[in-house]
């Protein structure tokens, strides 16, 4: 299976630290999915005042010194928006912020919001990537997870999107308790056939406090994680003979089409965040919005930040935190301080003899990104050090 | 000072349940020690452990101010576990009184704890008054009952005092009778100083606080005193009583029964048992003081964190205080580095001194299985005491092995009779006596290896009487038996903390049931796991536990960095309580699953 770890790959995993994005989160869906445990509200009852909030909080925000390189519009369901409230966002950003002159804009979206004349208005505001909620391409899959759209629907969605977009992802979701092994790689050969650019695929996970939680308390069967493994593995292969590449754990691009504003994140540059539960990175500082949509609303009206946590880590966490993002590349991370104390440490010398951590000259990658936690608990693990 | 005329010291004994700690809270009320406000059930079992599981763990004295209609008194109450691994605790206890209070429960009727803890007193040569609780509940049977507890005190049924803690019914009567039948102390002030440390704790400000019992003199404030055993000499800081909180006094007298503070930090320097008498004018003799309690299940106790090797013995030391029952001597497993050898009463006190280990001394510890002492006779000539499986010298070293036995008291329904001899048939049991308490109720003495009653046959006991058979056992000598050790083997590299001691019959039974045990509780990990149980080097039983295949979240967080590393964190914290032996990690409560696994 081919995977990015080549020089061209490496040179764009890196230079995404020193690029800055924007993220928008709108929080309506039209109802909510069982396993979500975003910060998202079923209807559009408070859309006109969450709009407006969004745009205060942009005109509050400082700007970068360099123009963005991403921005990302994502929730929740942004369609849930119409085109001009997308388009009054995004302007307020472009105009507060500045943009980069090959800048990604990118939007989420799901099967049941996209047709042709959605999708024409979407690149007309000026959203040159989609992300779509597929999930699956089976019914009984989609029905299980709790879906609106059809299989049928999510083909068409993705057909226009096509038509219109420069970029298109399809989100997969694997594990879906009753899901079979050839129901997922039907679906992952239905989502390479459609002709998209990039293809992300991630295990289903059951969240606290969630239904499918609650279900699984009652005694639902849970997602099984031999089978996931199984079911990731087919992915990588099929993806591979597509001539996609794998650059992270879940997500695969062709040639071109790796995510910037996930490559910003993974190489811990810096991004700004609006709306209810956003977390933002910047100057060292990572913080959070309160998560509540209302009370989002209120603080922003009442001339209050949103913010309700922040977390900044201490030289050391940092540098932890820079190889364990890093490492979810395909392209690995520069060693560095924790890298080289991770390679010689008991917890990394197992995990390089089991053949899930490799070393090649001053870069660190997982080779076996399905055990790719373990690698992550072992450099929590390290005593802290210099760097 | 009070005059001893005026004292009565008594503690309320029982078999586990019958309301000891219940009637000590009506006592305590009807004598104003506790307001209304302050109330709650089990006033007196204040630790949270005690709280949690409902039981008395640590005798609790408390003094009361009682006016009755022969006048004011004072009474100094304590409460006693009722479980056997605590029938030490009740034995010291009874040394600081003159009289004891025998409860029984008029539903259950006499148990096995009722009988031992009333020749324990009887032997202390203590007056007994024999009370019913309970007469609320409709299946009491307080006829019945006040025979069987007549019978074994050799009294009239007559005698019986009837009362219901719950309600109080009969409490106040019942107080009354304590001052005309049990002896007031006796003791002379003018006597040299004679006062029994019978408990102690370790108070992080105070240091060592001692509980004493003045049998003679007058022990003050600030006098300069000696503890006879040790040669410790002190001042005493402060002296006071528990009413049931801790009250300074200016001094105790005869018959009075209270605290001592002295602000010793060296815990070895203070003694439970010791005798405290003045420096100036010390006493010819110590007081008998106690005799050492036997363990009877060894277990080893290691940090997770080798490095917390000295919290833990600093706090066991500590520990001990409280806890006189409670023996240690450092050991090392290849499997688990430096830890202890604790000898425990039985399972219960082992379980409560784990929890008592980690929550007051904020430690985090792996047991390992628990095992009786064998004695083991050598090629060449003498004898080894082995306190744990690792110990056990090989086959061409060793002639026979011997175990401790005991001699195992039940007391059940005539019903089950059979099914009680079975059990203990079962568990090699030889049968003793057989005495009907009355046409109902049975008493069964039988020999039983003590390793086949320390582990979970009491559970099976109450399973098969539907809960209405008790069980007391004494240690009575030791006997040749056909023992093996069964050793396990993870990733082919014997862990010595899973070993066990088993009957040869038994053996490859309980391997195949622990090494399947072992398969559902060690997680998996990057790599395969296979799990052996060996008798020397012949495998008997073996299972993997498969490498595991996913390890990630594989899951879209967007800008939420914080929150997977967060995840992560927690992952690790719970990482934190494995064990790694070599490359294999091992969950704490693995080591004593082999608990568990029961043999039958
Ligand atoms: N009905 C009834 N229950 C009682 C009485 N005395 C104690 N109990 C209950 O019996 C249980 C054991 O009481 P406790 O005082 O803890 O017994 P201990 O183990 O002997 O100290 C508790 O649930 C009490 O509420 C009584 O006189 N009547
Ligand atoms: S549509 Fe997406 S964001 Fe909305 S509830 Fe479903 S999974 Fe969550
Ligand atoms: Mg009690």
């Amino acid at each position: 299976m081919p995977t990015d770890g080549g020089v061209a790959a490496v040179a764009l995993a890196e230079s995404a630290a020193t690029k800055v994005a924007a993220y928008v989160h709108v929080p309506f869906c039209r109802r909510i999915c069982p396993y979500c445990d975003f910060a998202v509200v079923a209807g559009t009852d408070l859309a006109d005042r969450y709009v407006s909030a969004i745009c205060a909080e942009i005109q509050r925000a400082e700007p970068f010194d360099d123009p963005l390189a991403a921005i990302a519009f994502g929730g929740g369901t942004p369609t849930a928006l119409g085109p001009r409230a997308l388009e009054q966002m995004l302007a307020a950003i472009e105009s507060r912020f500045g943009v980069a002159s090959d800048v990604e804009i990118s939007i989420e979206a799901n099967p049941e919001d996209l047709n042709p004349s959605t999708a024409r208005e979407l690149t007309a505001v000026g959203f040159g990537r989609i992300s779509l909620g597929v999930q699956s391409f089976d019914d009984d899959v989609l029905s299980a997870l709790g879906r609106v759209h059809t299989a049928d629907q999510a083909w068409e969605a993705v057909g226009a999107a096509r038509d219109t977009f420069a970029s298109v992802n399809i989100d997969l979701i694997f594990g879906t308790p009753g899901e079979q092994l050839r129901s997922w790689e039907s679906s992952v050969i239905t989502a390479l056939e459609s002709g998209i650019d990039h293809l992300s695929t991630y295990s289903l996970t059951v969240e606290r406090g969630t239904g499918l939680s609650r279900a699984v308390l009652a005694g639902a069967p849970a997602p099984d994680p031999d089978l996931q493994a199984e079911q990731w593995l087919r992915a990588a292969d099929l993806a591979g003979g597509a001539g996609m590449v794998r650059y992270e754990t879940s997500n695969y691009a062709r040639a071109g089409h790796a995510v910037v504003y996930n490559l910003v994140t993974w190489a811990q540059g810096e991004y700004a965040a609006f709306g209810n539960g956003a977390h933002d990175h910047r100057d060292g500082l990572r913080s959070w919005n309160v998560r509540r949509v209302d009370r989002y609303i209120e603080r922003i009206e009442q001339g209050d930040s949103a913010k309700s946590g922040s977390e900044r880590l201490g030289p050391w966490e940092r540098e932890v935190e820079r190889v364990m993002l890093g490492l979810r590349r395909a392209a690995g991370v520069r060693a560095g301080a924790a890298g080289q104390r991770l390679v010689t440490s008991e917890g990394g010398v197992a995990l390089r003899d089991a053949g899930i951590l490799e070393v090649a000259g001053d870069r660190l990658r997982i080779a076996r990104p399905l055990l790719g936690d373990g690698v992550s608990r072992a450099l929590l693990a390290l005593a802290p050090g210099d760097c | 000072m009070t005059d001893t005329s005026r004292i009565r010291n008594f503690s309320i004994i029982a078999h586990i349940d019958h309301g000891k700690s219940t009637l000590a809270d009506r006592m305590l009320e009807l004598t104003g020690a506790v307001t209304e406000r302050e109330m709650r059930d089990q006033v007196l079992d204040t630790m949270d452990l005690e709280r949690e599981r409902g039981i008395t763990i640590k005798a609790q004295s408390v003094r009361l101010d009682y006016r009755g209609p022969s006048g004011d008194f004072i009474l100094n109450l304590i409460d006693t576990p009722g479980h056997v691994d605590f029938t030490y605790e009740v034995s010291r206890s009874l040394a600081a009184c003159e009289g004891a209070i025998l409860l029984v429960d008029a539903a259950q009727g006499v148990e096995a704890q009722t009988l031992a803890n009333a020749y324990l007193a009887i032997e202390s040569g203590l007056a007994i008054i024999p009370v019913l609780n309970k007469l609320d509940l409709p299946a009491a049977d307080p006829d019945r009952v006040a025979v069987e507890l007549a019978s074994i005190l050799d009294g009239d049924p007559g005698d019986v005092i009837r009362v219901s803690a719950k309600t109080g019914e009969g409490v106040a009567e019942l107080m009354a009778q304590i001052v005309e039948r049990l002896p007031a102390p006796t003791g002379s002030v003018d006597d040299e100083l004679k006062a029994l440390v019978f408990d102690s704790y370790y108070d992080t400000y105070r240091g060592v606080v001692c509980y004493v019992r003045v049998k003679s003199g007058l022990l003050a404030t600030e006098d300069r005193i000696r503890f006879m055993a040790t040669g410790e000499q002190q001042q005493a800081d402060e002296v006071g009583v528990f009413t049931p909180s801790a009250e300074p006094v200016t001094s105790l007298g005869p018959g009075e029964v209270g605290y001592l503070v002295t602000g010793v930090k060296e815990i070895d320097r203070i003694k439970v048992g010791d005798t405290v008498t003045h420096e100036a004018a010390p006493a010819a003799a110590a007081l008998p003081g106690y005799l050492e309690p036997t363990p009877m299940v060894f277990s080893g106790l290691f940090p997770t964190d080798g490095d917390e090797f000295e919290r833990l013995r600093d706090a066991l030391e500590k520990l001990r205080l409280n806890d006189t029952a409670l023996v240690f001597e450092p050991e090392t497993s290849r499997a688990l580095g430096f830890g202890f050898r604790c000898g425990f009463l039985g399972l219960l006190h082992m379980e409560i001194v784990r929890e008592r280990l980690e929550r007051e001394y904020d430690l985090d510890l792996v047991a390992t299985a628990p095992s009786v002492a064998f004695r083991v006779g050598l090629v060449g000539g003498g004898e080894r005491e082995i306190k744990s499986p690792q110990d056990l010298p090989d086959p061409n070293e060793r002639t026979e092995i011997h175990e401790p036995i005991v001699r195992v008291m039940i007391i059940t329904p005539a019903e089950f009779t059979g099914t009680v001899m079975e059990l203990l048939q079962q568990h090699r049991g030889v049968m003793g006596e057989m005495h009907y308490l009355s046409p109902e109720r049975v008493e069964l003495t039988y020999r039983v290896p003590l390793a086949e009653i320390v582990f979970g046959f009491f559970d099976q006991l109450k399973s098969r009487t539907r809960g209405y058979a008790s069980l007391d056992y004494d240690p009575d000598g030791y006997a040749v038996a056909d023992l093996a050790r069964v050793d396990i083997l993870l990733n082919g590299v014997p862990v010595d903390a899973f070993s066990a001691i088993i009957h040869k019959e038994k053996a490859y039974d309980y391997g195949r049931k622990l090494v399947a045990k072992l398969r559902q509780i060690i997680p998996r990990q990057m790599f395969d796991v296979p799990i052996q149980a060996a008798i020397g080097s012949r495998v008997i039983a073996r299972e993997t536990v498969k490498a595991k295949r996913k390890d990630v979240i594989a899951k879209c967080y967007g800008g939420d960095v914080t929150r997977k590393r967060k995840l992560l964190e927690r992952q690790k914290e719970g990482k934190k309580r494995m064990k790694m032996v070599g490359r294999v990690e091992v969950p704490q409560e693995a080591f004593i699953s082999v608990l568990q696994v029961d043999a039958d």
